[in-house]
């Protein structure tokens, strides 16, 4: 087990090297000139940019540009913002907190509703229950999510005046739980409607015939014995889903004028802000990657027939 | 927590009974608003995250600039109704016998928020400061009129000095600024933000002091929460004419134009400075008379590249074209209908409500007619390849007006016109500054300074930075060699106002719209008013509580 982790984690520094190296080299070949941008429209003045291009070391040949910020990287030094003038560290220390409170209640939301109405059509299945389920989660893989946005937005705020349309202060977590419905709403239906038929299929299964023969208290049949034998496939989905929810959800942080991750990496990548991009693209790669090794783990946990070696 | 809530409720409540027998108990003066105007109360302005640092200097965004004109005061400023007169603000007097060499006298007795003076030293050190290349700051070009300027700014290399020739501390309170040629409306200029004076604190770290400015201006800084709002107040101790009629301002970042909205509309905000092109055909009714349409002074066109064989420099003919595919241009509808009374349709290529301003000087060739657009292309031998592209950036809300100019163009003339549409704005500037535009682009300019050579030299003087329709013209550049070698305002102006006739005969561009502020506010604020370049005059509001 120990030998596998760090194998693993191992296996991770090739792809952070190449994720860096690929994205440093898709910003280079976008067009634009972030330093001549911050321009706009009215004079320019050549000299003055050059000046500001050599400061900030976008002078030199891109192999140069991407060894030093290789080399940057172990001091901690993520480069700095073309336009802001900021550290990218901070940038990202400000961002990431408030997707990972977004992402963190999203995914709750879709733990508890998505597992607990799966569990309810699995337990009814083909009958009235299962058809609502299905119709509503329907609803939800259909409909995208800047109209789903949209709709929450006027309903709830415009008309019925319950809650901001928009997020000012993101430890408020009244005012985030509008978005994090929102972005929950398409994964909540899929977990539903995994749950569903893996319950369905699993309700008929010996091992349950047998706990119910055995005489066992129809809670510890349910919880333990279906629940759990249930769980595998809604685990594979939840660990791929959280890696997408951290990775920022730039629409509904847009709508919802969130400033997290998402928004950040739009931002960036309209400004060509070159070492914000591949620090937040590398960012989201690893938290993939950790991801995926946590699911893998808790695959042995919850079937002990599984082991790695 | 809880008691801090409950706290909350009651204060809340009480504010709510104060407003309530205010507005019972008091009827005069107050026209369009409910309630009383409290002198201490704050608003709420929408605004997008500063790109960068709040140095004077280097603030080129609506964000930062917006900022920037609460905290610092300028020596000058001007009437906005298009008279375009000097008011003085921080400067007692800015004279000039030549034209030359101009005395700046300042008014005494001014202070920056940290309660040091305002003294010559304060205006010659930042503006030393600004220019030099080494500093990096985006506005130093502003300095290129005094003398020396190339030693602190060479083209290339590393400056040669520290301080500029031109400017000399007389005494505390009067400094001189000798220029490099005469500039008649050079005391217009120092109207721009780029002209503040700093502390000399500033000089210690002018990093740290980006992230904390102190000003000479109506408002002083209170606080930035990054990526939340900036908290500005008003500066008790304040000199000048502008003094703020309210407490403070919070500029509330807002990701997006349409949020900004959304947040003024459901109160949550008190201003929006610009309404998203999205909810254009509906803000005046949902805001009735809290919808403010307000003239600006920027000019949107579409401009020829003369390094495509299709335009030709010098050639009459060639410009006939020009003057034959803007004549087929519907303007008016445009402006109406696709627009939503946004714009209003040109007339010239000067911005209004500046000096020099001529209404109409376009004359038929801004009017509609199609008729004569088909025959005078026709008469000039039809466009070559008979197509044409409109570069533009898909981002920037303008592909419905260029296709429907477009259409205009193809209806009338028989023209093929194909709106060539650029991912975003950096892309287009690239394609732009690189020259590979395939035939014409939309281009903009909004006013620096309000004399109508703020419009004509950056954009059609052979061989400047921001012409980047490369176009190129003996005699207009002569009318503003004229213009420039005036002996007075007046000169210089008259001067230009030739060239502009001159640049009709020429069509260096298609001059296409005026802009103009469309914005809102919420039921706690009036006095709503801007500037000629959309930033609200955040003194002048009025907060009811």
């Amino acid at each position: 087990m120990g030998r596998y982790v760090a194998r693993r984690l191992l296996q991770m520094i090739p792809v952070f090297i190449g994720v860096t190296l690929l994205v440093f080299l898709m910003m280079y070949a976008l067009p634009g000139d972030p330093v001549r941008a911050l321009y706009g429209d009215q004079a320019i003045d050549q000299a003055q940019i050059a000046a500001i291009k050599a400061d900030l070391g976008l002078d030199l040949p891109l192999w140069q540009q991407y060894l030093n910020y290789l080399f940057g990287l172990p001091r901690g030094d993520f480069g700095t913002q073309i336009a802001t003038g900021l550290p990218v560290g901070e940038v990202i220390a400000r961002a990431l907190p408030i997707t990972a409170r977004l992402a963190l209640l999203a995914f709750l939301i879709t733990v508890v509703i998505g597992v607990a109405m799966g569990m309810i059509a699995g337990l009814k299945a083909g009958r009235w229950p299962d058809t609502i389920v299905l119709f509503v989660t329907l609803l939800f893989i259909s409909v995208p999510v800047f109209v789903l946005g949209y709709i929450y937005q006027y309903v709830f705020s415009n008309t019925l005046g319950w809650t901001s349309p928009l997020v000012n202060d993101s430890e408020d977590l009244g005012e985030l739980l509008m978005p994090a419905f929102v972005l929950a709403s398409l994964s909540l239906a899929y977990v539903a409607r995994l749950t569903r038929s893996s319950i369905a299929e699993n309700r008929r299964a010996d091992y349950m015939r047998t706990a119910i023969a055995k005489g066992l208290p129809q809670r510890r049949v349910l919880s333990v014995h279906l629940l759990r034998n249930s769980m595998i496939p809604v685990v594979t989905f939840l660990g791929v889903d959280i890696g997408t929810l951290m990775a920022g959800a730039v629409v509904t942080e847009g709508i919802f004028n969130i400033n997290g991750i998402g928004s950040e990496l739009f931002t960036a990548l309209f400004r060509r802000e070159g070492s914000t991009v591949v620090g937040l693209v590398t960012l989201i790669v690893i938290i993939y990657l950790a991801v995926s090794l946590l699911v893998d783990l808790l695959y042995a946990v919850l079937d002990p027939r599984i082991r790695y070696a | 927590m809880r008691g801090a809530k409950s706290a909350k409720w009651v204060a809340s409540a009480i504010v709510v009974a104060l407003a309530a027998t205010a507005c019972g108990g008091n009827d005069s003066g107050n026209d369009n608003g409910k309630g009383e105007v409290d002198p201490n109360g704050v608003f709420r302005l929408t605004n997008s995250e500063p790109q960068g640092n709040l140095q004077p200097a280097n603030s080129r965004d609506t964000a930062s600039g917006q900022v920037i004109k609460g905290l610092f005061s300028q020596l000058v400023d001007y009437t906005k109704d298009g008279s375009a007169e000097i008011v003085y603000v921080n400067a007692e007097s800015v004279e000039t016998e030549d034209n030359k060499t101009w005395t700046v006298k300042l008014k005494k007795g001014w202070k920056f928020h940290d309660g040091e003076e305002v003294t010559s030293k304060s205006y010659v050190d930042a503006w030393n400061w600004a220019a030099n290349t080494e500093n990096n700051q985006k506005n130093s070009y502003w300095f290129a009129d005094i003398k020396g300027y190339k030693d602190v700014h060479p083209d290339k290399g590393k400056p040669k000095a520290k301080e500029m020739s031109g400017l000399k501390i007389v005494d505390d309170h009067t400094f001189t600024i000798e220029l490099n040629e005469p500039v008649t409306y050079f005391n217009y200029k120092l109207a721009y933000s780029a002209w503040s004076p700093l502390p000399s604190k500033f000089y210690d770290d002018p990093e740290a002091y980006g992230d904390k400015p102190v000003g000479n201006g109506p408002y002083k800084f209170v606080s930035w929460e990054r990526k939340k709002k900036i908290t500005l107040e008003r500066f008790d101790d304040y000199k000048g004419p502008d003094k703020a009629e309210n407490g403070g301002v919070e500029l509330v970042v807002y990701n997006t134009l349409e949020n900004q909205y959304q947040a003024v509309y459901s109160e949550k905000a008190d201003v929006v400075t610009m309404v998203p092109p999205r909810d254009l055909p509906k803000y005046r009714q949902d805001f009735g008379d809290r919808a403010i349409d307000a003239p600006m002074s920027g000019v949107q066109q579409i401009v020829p590249v003369f390094y495509n064989k299709q335009w030709k420099l010098g050639d009459k003919k060639n410009a006939e074209l020009r003057k034959g595919l803007s004549m087929a241009i519907d303007r008016k509808t445009i402006t109406d209908k696709v627009l939503h009374g946004s714009r209003v349709p040109a007339t010239g290529f000067v911005g209004p409500n500046v000096l020099g301003f001529q209404e109409g000087v376009l004359g038929e060739v801004a009017e509609y007619n199609p008729e004569k657009a088909k025959k005078t292309i026709e008469d000039a031998g039809g466009v070559p390849g008979n197509k044409i592209h409109i570069q533009y950036n898909a981002d920037g809300g303008h592909k419905e007006w260029v296709e429907a100019v477009c259409n205009n163009i193809r209806q009338n003339t028989g023209v093929e016109c194909i709106p060539d549409a650029k991912v975003d704005f950096q892309t287009d500037l690239n394609t732009r500054d690189a020259d590979k535009v395939k035939s014409m682009y939309r281009g903009a300019w909004v006013l620096d300074y309000p004399v109508n050579v703020n419009f004509m030299r950056e954009l059609y003087e052979t061989g400047a930075d921001s012409n980047t329709g490369r176009f190129s013209s003996k005699k207009v550049d002569e009318l503003f060699k004229k213009g420039d070698s005036a002996k007075d305002l007046d000169g210089t102006v008259k001067a230009y106002q030739e060239a502009e006739k001159q640049l009709v005969e020429e069509m260096p561009a298609i001059p296409l719209w005026y802009y103009a502020t469309n914005a809102a506010h919420s039921k706690k604020v009036k006095n709503v008013e801007f500037d000629l370049a959309n930033f609200l005059l955040m003194h002048k509001v009025k907060v009811m509580n």
